[in-house]
């Protein structure tokens, strides 16, 4: 099988039974509210992990490139309220723009 | 939902998802053209949407694969961005009713969209939870499928600035979330860790390193 399928019928598994936690496994019983409030992190956290590895991340290297000023400008649209798919837009345009000027 | 008293319906629900529908599909397309390029076959693409129907997971796994990390990575960043679903189902569990098969496939519905929804009027109604999540359910495989096939016949799509749109996708993602001082504070160490990890281990490693930032959610 190949590594992708791997992924997709691990985490596809996974994250059913998260689904039916409540529905069917736990009733509506709660978290623990510590438990919780580590959960509450985990968007944060990973999204944020998520943002570096993909700006600046490499061949197990620290690279600096085109992505970075399409970033930049995709940050300035989210701050000033773009929507999403917008946001996108704008940094896949810049990085392009730079790729080919560069 | 409906104020002058008549029941909610499934159709309700629908309709309460429709000004939502461009995200989906939207997303579902990019999702499919990045699991193209991480080299995920179309009908890999389209399991994964149909199973996982979890955005941000599924960007997180295959921009992992894109950039060479391991399997193992791939899982573990995508489990732990669907870790809410645990909280959002607890949540939610009191509306579903019915076998124990039909309580279970209703609850794949759940998304963050109609689970918002769903939950909006201060208690948590099953048909908008159910019409909202099939509506989104269908825009988000089909459109999956859509993007795949498409994702092929566009080249490299790094020539087009698709890593950074990605990077772009994950930083408004994360947005709502940095409203609240925690979740800032967890959210910097996360992005330090992170830069320090990337010469320094495989791809994707960095990522399920930075996850022990949510620990921070101990301090009281």
């Amino acid at each position: 099988m190949s590594d992708a399928w791997i992924v997709v019928i691990a985490v596809g598994a996974l994250t059913m039974v998260f689904k039916a936690a409540g529905p069917v496994f736990l009733g509506d019983r709660q978290l623990p509210a510590r438990a919780q409030s580590v959960v509450d992190l985990v968007a944060p956290v990973m999204l944020t992990a998520l943002v570096v590895t993909q700006t600046l991340g490499g061949d197990e290297k620290i690279v600096v490139d085109a992505r970075i000023p399409g970033v930049a400008a995709a940050a300035v649209a989210i701050w000033r309220g773009a929507p999403i798919f917008v946001a996108m837009l704008i940094a896949a345009l810049v990085t392009a723009l730079v790729r080919v000027v560069l | 939902m409906v104020a002058d008293g008549t029941p909610t319906r499934v159709r309700d629900g629908v309709r309460a998802a429709l000004p939502l529908v461009l995200g989906p599909v939207l997303f579902g397309l990019s999702f499919g053209v990045l699991a193209d390029a991480a080299g995920m076959s179309a009908a890999a693409a389209v399991v994964m949407s149909a199973t996982t129907f979890a955005g941000s997971a599924q960007f997180a796994a295959a921009s992992v694969l894109a950039d060479g990390g391991t399997v193992l990575a791939a899982v573990v960043s995508a489990v732990l961005l669907n870790l809410r679903y645990v909280g959002q189902s607890i949540a939610a569990a009191s509306v579903f009713s019915g076998s124990r098969a039909r309580r279970f496939f209703e609850s794949q519905l759940i998304v963050d969209e109609s689970w918002a929804l769903s939950g909006r009027s201060g208690r948590f109604e099953w048909p908008i939870l159910v019409g909202a999540g099939l509506l989104l359910y269908v825009l988000w495989v089909s459109s999956t499928a859509v993007g795949s096939f498409v994702g092929g016949a566009l080249g490299d799509p790094n020539d087009l600035g698709l890593d950074a749109a990605f990077a772009a996708l994950f930083l408004a993602l994360a947005m709502p979330y940095l409203r609240e001082r925690k979740a800032v504070e967890a959210a910097v160490v996360a992005g330090a860790i992170t830069l320090v990890l990337i010469p320094v281990v495989p791809a994707g490693v960095p990522l399920v390193a930075a996850s022990a930032a949510c620990l921070l959610g101990l301090r009281r």
